[in-house]
């Protein structure tokens, strides 16, 4: 196959990746523009198998052992995961980019003329060593970083595998896999040298290209990864997996500039932006700056700042919320991460049948930030069979609230709390919240009533028309649905 | 005037992707956007065409070529992993029956 038909070939695997994002603005072009983009996959991988700089018997069947390996992990991992875990699964995904970008820089430092980057002296070219570099930094704080988040949003191991490991390795990875803030004294600093001590090795690597500075900047770049993360708390985990997102497209890009491969390019920058815009949008919806997100330490005083006063609550029981919503006309459902934690989600769905059949209308109102990652609510409730025309967004259903006669909050708190509305001094205000006090009542599910994620207390709970419904969300939502049936 | 580096042709095509991969996500709707990240995930996995290569340098094996076999199974795990979770979680999709 000439190089120019190789190059058309990557070019059409290129649309196939932008026609694959382009179907997801809408549900119905998405499943068919997932198999536009595997086409486009499976083209990109036979063009290069094709054009195998020397090809062999051993390196196609290595090639084979490896995809079929790799693969068949990738593939029974997808098929077996719950939904609930899907913001881990994505952290885990995008470490793997960030490793096999560091892999492949080093392997072409170590066979640069297999890769075409060789000057005719015989050295690497300088603009090679360069994005090779860049490529494998941005690969390796990927990794480790993912590595990281995937901790903090795993939480814990299920206990059949706690069991197996020694305590003594336990505790290591319980102290990171908090997903509380781990605030090293003077990181902004730590940070800043490693940074710098990165960037000078960058330049020594690139004037004498050494395997050892080239060893030594990726343990760097690892260990920038790792503290980049650790004091960032579990709710921000939105931005930062989207962040990680767009690194490890970033670094794809580094790697198609080292292997002057236009589509792994246009890949890498598809990506790179893919999660830069979502990082953008998770941040808006906080009302805070990508900046304040990625210095972490947000929410570390969480409890400390709510005081516990003599205001009092309104406590329900399930068979109080069943009555109110079995009068009423409309009821809007708002789900957060407790939902996701207590695996509500069928439950969500038999409330939302029995009141249909019943003729309540029922829908649901998406906050951009509940959950763990973005859109993370809206895959749980597909999951549990909700069609997705009565799932709306905030901006589309906030004005519906007034119209409504009970708003059920499911395991959320700080995208309802009205004092980032009304109280310039707390830490969420002028972000957009939910305008759950609007409707005739409110009914919260929590736990107990302690403050949400970030710290703070939600005067929504001492509200007239606010009743508080204590228990699992899951139990609560099958009790209150038990309560329905005539 | 001499010739165009490569280089600088492989900038052009980076800044104009990026402009490209700007508009096409602006227009994801938000319901979609977990799955967009699984389907970014496996797509950014073409990194694979690196491992490939690496693979196969040299025509025999020694450390270049285990890097490439190790980073051909990291990348296979997530295209397989990313498009058929990306699948699984689009067929979840439905609209009122």
């Amino acid at each position: 196959m000439s190089a120019n038909l190789a190059a058309l070939g990557y070019l059409v695997a290129a649309v196939c990746f932008i026609l694959a994002l382009r179907g997801l603005s809408h549900p119905r072009t998405a499943r068919p523009g997932n198999v536009i983009g595997m086409a486009g996959m499976a083209l990109a991988i036979l063009v290069t198998l094709a054009t195998l700089p020397q090809p062999s018997v051993l390196a196609y069947g290595l090639i084979i052992i490896g995809i079929a390996l790799g693969g068949t992990i990738g593939y029974l991992v997808a098929e077996r995961i719950q939904m609930t875990a899907m913001p881990q699964l994505v952290a885990a995904f995008h470490s793997l980019v960030g490793l096999a970008a560091v892999f492949v820089a080093a392997a072409a430092l170590l066979s640069p003329a297999d890769f075409h980057i060789l000057r005719p002296d015989g050295a690497i070219k300088t603009a090679s060593l360069l994005e090779m570099g860049l490529g494998t930094i941005v690969g390796a704080i990927t990794f480790t970083g993912s590595v990281i988040a995937w901790g903090k949003l795993q939480a814990r191991f299920p206990r059949h595998i706690e069991e197996r490991i020694p305590e003594p390795v336990l505790a290591v990875f319980r102290l990171f896999m908090r997903s509380a803030p781990i605030l090293l004294p003077g990181r902004h600093l730590i940070n800043a040298a490693l940074a710098a001590a990165i960037l000078v090795l960058l330049a020594v690597f690139m004037a004498s290209e050494s395997g050892w500075v080239f060893t030594l900047m990726t343990l760097l770049a690892f260990a920038l990864g790792v503290l980049l993360i650790i004091p960032i708390g579990g709710a921000d985990m939105p931005v930062v997996i989207s962040m990680l997102n767009s690194y490890s497209g970033w670094a794809a890009a580094g790697i198609g500039f080292t292997l002057n491969n236009p589509m792994l390019i246009i890949t890498g920058a598809l990506v790179g932006s893919s999660g830069a815009i979502l990082s953008y949008i998770m941040c808006r919806a906080m009302n805070r700056s990508f900046i304040s997100v990625i210095l972490g330490g947000f929410g570390e005083s969480a409890a400390a700042a709510a005081e516990e006063g003599e205001k009092s609550v309104k406590q329900g029981s399930p068979e109080d919320a069943a009555f109110l919503m079995e009068n009423a006309q409309k009821v809007i459902v708002v789900p957060g991460y407790g939902m996701a934690v207590a695996q509500a989600q069928h439950a969500v769905r038999e409330l939302f049948d029995t009141l249909t059949k019943k003729g309540v209308e029922v829908k649901f109102a998406i906050h951009p930030v509940a959950g763990r990652m973005p859109g993370h609510m809206n895959v749980l409730l597909a999951e549990a069979n909700i069609p997705y025309d009565v799932v709306f967004e905030l901006e589309d259903i906030n004005n519906e609230f007034q119209t409504a006669d009970v708003a059920y909050v499911i395991g959320a708190n700080d995208i309802t709390n009205p004092a980032a509305k009304e109280d310039p001094g707390s830490p969420i205000y002028g972000m957009p919240v939910l305008d759950v006090e609007k409707a005739k009542a409110v009914i919260f599910v929590k736990r107990s009533l302690a403050p949400g994620y970030a710290g703070i207390d939600n005067p929504l709970f001492y509200r007239d028309n606010t009743m508080m419904v204590f228990g699992d969300a899951k139990k609560v939502t099958e009790e209150i649905v038990r309560s329905l049936d005539p | 005037m001499e010739a165009v580096d490569p280089g600088i042709i492989n900038l052009i095509i980076f800044v104009l992707a990026i402009f490209v991969g700007y508009y096409v996500v602006w227009s994801v709707t938000p319901a979609l956007h977990t799955p967009l990240m699984s389907v970014t995930n496996a797509i950014s996995s073409v990194i694979i065409v690196g491992g490939l290569i690496a693979t196969g340098a040299g025509g025999g094996f020694g450390l270049a070529n285990l890097f490439g076999l190790l980073a051909v199974i990291l990348a296979s795990v997530n295209i397989f992993g990313g498009f058929r979770v990306t699948a699984r979680m689009l067929a979840m999709f439905k609209k009122r029956s």
